[in-house]
């Protein structure tokens, strides 16, 4: 007892029930409890799980560097509380309150442990705050990084959302594009009509982008790409939707189209595939 | 000594390659063929490369080689089942698979083989 | 920027290309990468890797796993004590049209990857090295 920094490991090795108790209650006590998200029992038993593994920890020494190996179970379950807390829906705060709920508790329970020396204890305290600062900031930082990926996520299902591929007729695909491309989404579109054609045996799609303000280099080379791909699979691909200016640009951008077959509308293009996988379309004589 | 299998379906070829080729096997699929095409008389291969995750600029020749030389001996050959990843890289490398005809899938590819030509009711493409 | 893991293995025959391709890709996998960059990346690998054997006269190849605070990815490195390039510039030139000559592979590489570099002198050998962010 009174080396610099043991105090918290001594007091939680000692008293890790009392301390367990104490801590639940603040956590439930707390503005920042969230019972719609999780429920007492549940935060009971991560609370108890946590202390487990925080008094090993500190039973190893190396605080108050909680980036040690020793620390690995620590932050581990950091991680995965902050992590399942981040998909939930907590607010960072609302996660890091996780930890920094703890130091109520814990600071007195030092009191009472060195009630004796005020020195000693102003010194335990503050070893005693560091730690749990730092455990409280790799808590909110996890988080982030959850939510990132979460948003990540999300964002790359809009794009797949925001880019059906339809099928127009037996063999005939249509890609209808609406609003502004960029490479990402040029991709997805890419990645995913070719994925169609494969999957419905389609012999012609069409990309059409009447929906498409303006058309720059690198999507114009994108779209070009697409239908070189569709190509060496076995499909044809034509572009439809090309409007005067988009057209302009594209000659004075020297986008070489080769022998794309491009057509103004959508309507056309389609005649043109049903023409090339030998269907025809007849309309009832008037009588 | 390892070979890619080579079936005869009526008087077509079928390979289906399903292993990661080194060199040694692929130049041996190609001696196989030229072999296969003469002795049966073949009036054209349907090479499946729908296992394939992988083609790189050496395949990619070899593709091309084969189509080269059953034409040579009389016979077309198609290309069948690239996957779209396959087909995205291979346009990113630049390689163009000249004078190789596709299809997307055995069933497609037979039909070509079986009209002759490459345009008919536009299914397929013989790459220019 | 940590490299998290690191590999190495020669290039002495076509089964190592075909060993090179398969390491890639499974390192690819396990970085979680899409199934458009892991093509990518594993066929940039055995072009690089072919023209160690071909034009290098064998040599090695080093994997590694790359973390960069927000994101991940894969360098590879390509060396060989042979010949070495001449002209670079032109190496880089694509000659795949006509399915022979050059098509050193190298112009198509780096245009598969994020990052390429290429240090090469006459009968000094050459290094290729290429990065792809996950």
């Amino acid at each position: 007892m009174g080396r610099n920094g043991s105090g918290l490991a001594d007091i939680v090795r000692k008293h890790e029930t009392e301390l367990l108790n104490a801590w639940v209650k603040e956590q439930l006590a707390a503005n920042t409890l969230r019972l719609d998200l999780l429920n007492e029992s549940e935060q009971r038993e991560q609370s108890r799980r946590f202390l487990g593994v925080f008094r090993e920890a500190l039973g190893r020494g190396d605080a108050p560097d909680v980036m040690a190996p020793a620390w690995g179970d620590v932050r581990g379950m950091l991680a995965e509380i902050s992590g399942a807390r981040a998909k939930q829906g907590f607010t960072p705060t609302e996660t890091a309150a996780f930890i920094f709920s703890l130091k109520q508790p814990v600071f007195a329970r030092l009191r009472q442990e060195y009630a004796g020396s005020a020195e000693i204890l102003v010194d335990e305290t503050w070893a005693a705050n560091v730690v749990l600062d730092k455990l409280g900031l790799y808590t909110t930082e996890v988080f982030q990084k959850s939510r990132e990926e979460i948003i990540l996520r999300q964002q790359q299902e809009l794009l797949e959302l925001s880019t059906p591929v339809v099928q127009l007729w037996d063999g005939i695909l249509a890609v209808p594009l609406i609003g502004t491309l960029d490479s990402a989404r040029t991709q997805v579109v890419m990645e995913s009509l070719l994925q169609r054609i494969v999957e419905t045996g389609a012999a012609i799609a069409i990309i059409d982008i009447t929906g498409v303000p303006t058309v720059d280099t690198l999507v114009a080379q994108h779209l070009l790409k697409t239908v070189a791909a569709a190509r060496l699979m076995g499909a044809d691909c034509m572009i439809s939707g090309i409007r005067p200016q988009i057209a302009q640009t594209i000659v004075h951008l020297g986008v070489e189209l080769g022998s794309v077959i491009t057509k103004a509308t959508l309507a056309d293009a389609f005649a043109v595939a049903l023409q090339k996988t030998g269907a025809s379309l007849s309309r009832p004589t008037p009588r | 000594m390892e070979r890619i299998p080579i079936l005869k379906m009526g008087e077509f070829l079928l390979v289906s390659i399903q292993v990661d080729m080194h060199d040694r096997l692929a130049m041996t699929l190609q001696d196989d063929l030229t072999d296969r095409i003469v002795k049966t008389r073949a009036r054209g291969v349907l090479i499946d490369i729908s296992a394939l995750e992988v083609v790189d600029s050496f395949i990619g020749r070899m593709l091309g080689n084969i189509a080269g030389m059953s034409r040579v001996l009389d016979a077309q050959t198609v290309v069948v089942g690239m996957q779209p990843a396959v087909a995205i890289t291979l346009v990113e490398l630049g390689m163009r698979l000249t004078g190789v005809r596709t299809a997307l899938n055995i069933e497609k590819g037979m039909e070509l083989l079986r009209n002759g030509s490459g345009d008919v009711n536009g299914h397929g493409r013989r790459q220019e | 920027m940590a490299v998290v893991r690191s590999d190495s293995r020669p290039i002495r025959s076509s089964d190592d290309v075909v060993a090179v391709r398969q390491q890639v890709r499974r390192w690819a996998v396990d970085l979680q990468f899409s199934l458009v960059d892991q093509t990518k990346l594993v066929t940039a690998a055995s072009e690089l890797a072919r023209n160690t054997l071909d034009h290098g006269g064998g040599g090695s190849a080093r994997l590694e796993a790359l973390n960069d605070g927000s994101r991940r990815g894969i360098r590879l490195s390509f060396e060989d004590k042979g010949p070495g390039i001449v002209d670079i510039e032109l190496a880089l030139k694509d000659g795949y049209t006509t399915g022979a000559g050059l098509g050193l592979g190298l112009g198509g590489a780096r245009r598969l990857c994020n990052e390429f570099a290429i240090v090469s002198r006459r009968g000094e050998g050459t290094r290729v090295t290429v990065t792809k962010w996950r």
